[in-house]
């Protein structure tokens, strides 16, 4: 069974949300989605200075076997993304709440976001 | 959810496979990464179960003038041993599927469809047997086929066969079959393969496939020998060139344009179904002239192509994708696609819209990976 961090927020398209309550927000995806992508050996993320909206798609991760849009779960400014995960996209796989994660937001607004056991209750995650 | 499951279900489960349906069977997608699945049979071994596929044995005094008939090839030209890939047509020139089929007697062949394919491709046969007199017996629900494939291929089974069978195993040319004795049962063993390189194809009783599969798993210590599943298959097909039925090919599909033409034997003087009509095809210049082809398309970005995405010449849509993703040996994204003729020369640049976006390809020769020899 993937791996659900407990510490975490998850939206319903499978990113997740870290937010400690100052400062930028990190982004990623979930175990769930990296294992049900496979491989991932592309990732298109959204440019620093940006805006991205909650429920809107601002890039998107492409694996051998299919692709998906890549939604933001938050609202505002793209401060920093991780250029590592662009060079090597198998940091997703590898570790997708760790070296993997994305990219970070200055969060004005938060979209529907679940609690790690909702989340891991919908998809069939492991706490 | 299928209904089927082959006799390796267990094994598959124990090694952690995630599971897809393919052709109504749950058949392993991934064990752990399909790249490297990927990755070991183009550099070492990977061992697939392809159990979903089916068997169907013809056999009788007019078998070889069977096949003739209800095929688009020459069987009847197949030398005892050896094998030849072919196709069942309807009368309309539409493919019903592709398949391998063995010479293993004078009077006895082998035929292998897809697994989506096989009760279909049985019954045509079945159908089309009357008048002749010959027995078509789909053998595919207790046979098991396991298939080690990689340029370690050899080593590995030669652990498993006596010394004394070994020539018969290294002489053993492409697209022939030998019964050898493998871990202790004598089995038919081919060496065919979909995966662009080297490698054989084992076929077995449903019973004695675990042990086959644990004894392959355990030769292949020390080879990089590693289980791989259906999405590993398909990547290495790809790169291959080599057509997938449901993608390159469906009853909607001739041979002409999906540039298996050198398949259909025009020439043989006996009859078979779909003659009259893939000579009209033919004649017209179905794929060369007029129409559609096959062609295969090399991405110049990162992005790939996916099945059924719009292929685009200056804005107009000239194809569509049948086939695509990252190449893992190649490192660019390949596609296999139908273009019109007139935008089929290699070389060309065409677009592929990725979900919104033109992005360049250029049509290039297949197969895109051959291996070294």
């Amino acid at each position: 069974m993937s791996k659900v961090v407990a510490e975490l927020k998850y939206s319903a398209e499978h990113e997740w949300v870290a937010a400690d309550g100052s400062g930028p927000v990190g982004i990623g995806i979930s175990a769930v989605a990296a294992d049900a992508l496979g491989d991932i050996v592309y990732v298109d993320l959204p440019e620093v200075g940006s805006t991205v909206t909650a429920g809107e798609t601002c890039g998107e991760v492409e694996s051998t076997k299919s692709v998906s849009d890549l939604y933001s779960p938050v609202t505002g400014e793209v401060t920093e993304i991780n250029d590592a995960v662009v060079g090597d996209p198998a940091l997703i796989n590898n570790d997708p709440y760790g070296e993997g994660w994305l990219f970070k937001v200055a969060a004005t607004e938060e979209g529907p976001l679940m609690s790690a056991e909702e989340y891991a209750a919908a998809n069939g995650g492991e706490l | 959810m299928s209904e089927n499951y082959t006799a390796l279900y267990e094994q598959h489960k124990k090694a952690g496979a995630s599971f897809t349906d393919f052709g109504g069977w749950q058949m392993p997608l991934k064990y752990e990464s399909e790249l490297a699945e990927h990755h070991a049979v183009r550099n070492a071994a990977g061992l697939f179960d392809l159990s979903h596929m089916g068997e169907v044995w013809v056999a009788g005094p007019e078998a070889a003038a069977f096949l003739d008939y209800a095929l688009a090839g020459k069987l009847s030209a197949v030398a005892v041993g050896k094998a030849k890939y072919s196709l069942i047509c309807n009368a309309d020139g539409g493919i019903i599927d592709d398949l391998i089929t063995y010479r293993r007697a004078d009077d006895k062949f082998l035929v292998v469809p897809n697994a989506g394919n096989a009760k279909v491709v049985a019954a045509a046969l079945k159908e089309r047997a009357s008048g002749f007199d010959v027995l078509v017996e789909d053998a595919s629900a207790e046979t098991s086929l396991i298939a080690v494939q990689g340029p370690n291929a050899e080593a590995i089974l030669l652990k498993l066969v006596p010394a004394e069978q070994h020539a018969l195993v290294t002489e053993l040319k492409y697209y022939a079959a030998v019964e050898v004795t493998i871990a202790g049962d004598e089995l038919l063993l081919a060496r065919t393969g979909y995966t662009g390189e080297d490698g054989f194809e084992i076929y077995i009783p449903n019973v004695d496939a675990a042990g086959l599969w644990e004894s392959l798993l355990a030769a292949g210590e020390g080879h990089g020998l590693i289980p791989a599943g259906l999405a590993a298959r398909d990547s290495l097909r790809l790169e291959a060139g080599m057509p997938l039925y449901g993608n390159e090919l469906s009853r909607h599909v001739n041979a002409y344009a999906a540039g298996l033409g050198p398949v259909v034997s025009l020439a043989k003087e006996s009859d078979f179904v779909g003659k009259e009509a893939l000579a009209a095809i033919k004649a017209a210049g179905v794929g060369s002239t007029i129409g559609q082809k096959l062609v295969g398309l090399k991405g110049t970005g990162r992005r790939a192509a996916r099945a059924h995405y719009s292929v685009l010449k200056d804005g107009s849509l000239i194809g569509e994708v049948t086939s695509g993703q990252p190449s893992p040996t190649l490192g660019y994204p390949v596609a296999l696609a139908y273009v019109d003729v007139e935008h089929s020369a290699v070389g060309t640049v065409v677009d592929v819209d990725l979900r919104g976006k033109a992005e360049p390809f250029e049509v290039v020769a297949l197969p895109f990976y051959k291996r070294q020899k």
